[in-house]
């Protein structure tokens, strides 16, 4: 993954079926992300956002167009291979969390390790170091619901890296926590990408939160922008 | 392995309704186990008859009898090797409850024709040498804290002394134990020719007779040769192997391998409705879950297994309990407290619970895990 241009979306359409109406979500849609880019993705609710970071992920397919990245089709790819490929190259940051709520921390962050054919012990020194990163190396034997928001979602941006992926996909990392503990995930994903050279896709509708990105576009109606629409 | 704390921690999500469904998967299997126990005793070791070995019956009845002389008649026969008698006594030791076979037998004969009744040399010898001595098999002695040197009492229903004396006495000269587990140790054996004086009626008659054959092959054709020798007669016979025999006095009170299937077929099913539901339930709980198993790597498959394997681990876990606790049961010996001849768990009943283990694991978890398997990653994470 050495191209200047990590992502490369051409043309993309993404339309839903409901029942018999089909929805058009993302029409003929460009982008491409530069390596190393904080890119910041806002706009309206049902503007795409989620749609359009779905296909970037891997976690769904285009109805037309291509979704190149680091020179993977991934768009071509069967499930499994696909699979595999989210494993090697993608870390997800969910907007609440999405921890198992029967693992410890420790065991959380392991989870994309067991997809690997590290020892025991290396796995469990991963995630250690994974979670000292997102400074809760003293909350590692504790289960998500006796973590505050703001904790579990950095135990939910350790597990993102602990495989150390080439690109970090955030959905709304923010949305469910508060000022504070916002405050502290974004300095947390800004470090990541500054100090870590970490490509970040961010969806949120909080325009402090995007001020964190070095770019940020708009979509509206299935179109990117540079700008907000009036 | 390394995913086995990942299927152990969805178990332990619901504790109350992990263990309410491993009990009921345990109770069944313990229920599997324990009355096949009971089959087998039923069934009074029809796995270990001789294949050698015929019985010889009176065409309408066992309880019909049989001259005694038919002994030579069918020793004459070609293919047959050597013909035992033995007769019920049907006595009462104690109280009525206390049922078990009392028959009349050659000691020599018998021995020889039975060599899976293990007796010691010196107590082979008493009983040769004393008229009125008898040999118990382990499981009776047991059963009634029998020991060589007592003398046993039993009072006839039937085969009344001369003078009408109910009262029989016998001396237990051995005890005997059984080369196989299957062997009934239950039976009570005394001499033949203390029976015959001492019986006011019946002189000349027996009940059966055991036949050895030279070749099994030719079981068949020698059965159907000794009934021919006795067709027309006042006592017409009906020979047949003795597997077959044992199983015809066991359908006596009814099949009860046919009763004991339907029972445990019921169960099963019920029971394999129960964690099916558990299973359904466990993942419609976690479909989020399981989407986000799969956004970070885990494969279609990989989900599958996963689902599969929490079934596996909970019929494993309770149907294993359940097999392992109905051998403790049945290893502390038979509800009637000795009657059945043999009571154990044969060893093909326990594979075929292993068997069923995994084939309940299979059915209860795979529609779930099929359903965990086609879940769509985006459809999943917008629920």
């Amino acid at each position: 993954m050495s191209e200047k241009n990590l992502v490369r979306v051409s043309n993309v359409d993404k339309v839903f079926k409901r029942g018999s109406e089909e929805v058009h979500v993302l029409g003929g849609l460009d982008l491409e992300i530069p390596e190393g880019e904080f890119l910041a993705l806002m706009g309206p609710s049902g503007s795409g956002k989620s749609t359009l970071l779905n296909l970037i992920g891997g976690l769904d397919r285009p109805s037309q167009g291509t979704v190149e990245v680091g020179g993977d089709r991934i768009d071509q790819l069967s499930n499994r291979r696909l699979a595999s490929w989210r494993a090697r190259h993608v870390g997800l940051v969910f907007q609440f969390y999405n921890l198992m709520p029967v693992l410890t921390a420790q065991k959380n962050v392991e989870l994309p390790l067991l997809l690997t054919h590290l020892s025991r012990s290396e796995r469990r020194k991963r995630a250690a170091i994974a979670l000292d990163i997102v400074g809760l190396s003293h909350r590692t034997g504790h289960y998500p619901g006796t973590l505050s928001g703001g904790e579990q979602q950095r135990v939910g941006i350790a597990r993102a890296i602990v495989t150390d992926p080439t690109l970090l996909l955030c959905d709304e990392p923010t949305g469910d926590l508060d000022r504070k503990s916002g405050d502290e995930v974004l300095d947390l994903l800004q470090e990541l990408n500054r100090e870590q050279g970490k490509t970040i896709v961010m969806v949120t509708h909080d325009i402090h939160a995007a001020a964190r990105a070095s770019r940020t576009l708009y979509l509206n109606k299935g179109q990117l922008s540079t700008a907000p629409e009036d | 392995m390394k995913y086995l704390y990942l299927v152990w921690s969805n178990l332990k999500r619901k504790k109350l309704r992990t263990i309410l469904t491993l009990l009921s998967i345990m109770v069944a299997f313990m229920l599997f186990g324990y009355l096949g126990a009971i089959k087998q005793g039923f069934s009074q070791g029809i796995d270990v008859a001789g294949l050698d070995r015929l019985i010889v019956r009176h065409k309408v009845s066992i309880i019909q009898l049989l001259p005694e002389a038919y002994e030579a008649r069918i020793e004459q026969i070609d293919g047959v090797e050597e013909a035992v008698h033995q007769t019920w006594f049907g006595g009462i030791y104690q109280k009525p409850s206390n049922f078990f076979a009392q028959m009349p037998v050659k000691p020599q004969e018998y021995l020889d024709m039975f060599p899976e009744f293990l007796l010691s040399d010196e107590e082979r010898e008493a009983w040769l040498n004393t008229k009125s001595g008898a040999i118990a098999g382990r499981g009776i002695a047991d059963r009634f804290g029998w020991k060589v040197g007592d003398r046993i009492p039993i009072n006839a229903t039937v085969w009344t002394r001369k003078g009408g004396e109910r009262t029989w006495e016998f001396d237990l000269v051995g005890i005997y134990d059984g080369a196989e587990k299957g062997t009934d140790t239950s039976q009570f054996l005394f001499r033949y020719d203390f029976f015959h004086e001492s019986r006011q009626f019946g002189e000349g008659q027996v009940g059966w007779y055991t036949v050895r054959i030279a070749d099994p092959e030719r079981a068949a054709e020698v059965a159907a040769a000794i009934d021919a020798e006795f067709a027309n007669s006042p006592y017409e016979t009906k020979a047949e192997p003795e597997g077959a025999f044992l199983q015809g006095f066991a359908n006596q009170i009814g099949d009860v391998g046919f009763i004991m299937m339907s029972i445990i077929a019921a169960v099963f099913f019920t029971i394999l409705l129960v964690a099916g539901n558990t299973m359904a339930y466990a993942v419609r709980e976690r479909t989020n879950e399981l989407a986000v198993l799969k956004a970070i790597g885990f494969t279609d498959r990989g989900v599958l297994g996963l689902v599969l394997g929490e079934s596996f681990v909970l019929a494993a876990l309770g149907g294993g309990t359940g097999l392992f606790l109905s051998w403790l049961l049945v290893s502390m010996g038979d509800p009637s407290g000795g009657a059945l001849p043999v009571f154990y768990i044969p060893a093909g009943d326990m594979a075929l619970g292993v068997v069923l283990i995994l084939m309940m694991a299979f059915v209860a978890g795979i529609l779930p895990a099929l359903q965990a398997q086609r879940l769509q990653i985006a459809d999943a994470l917008r629920r």
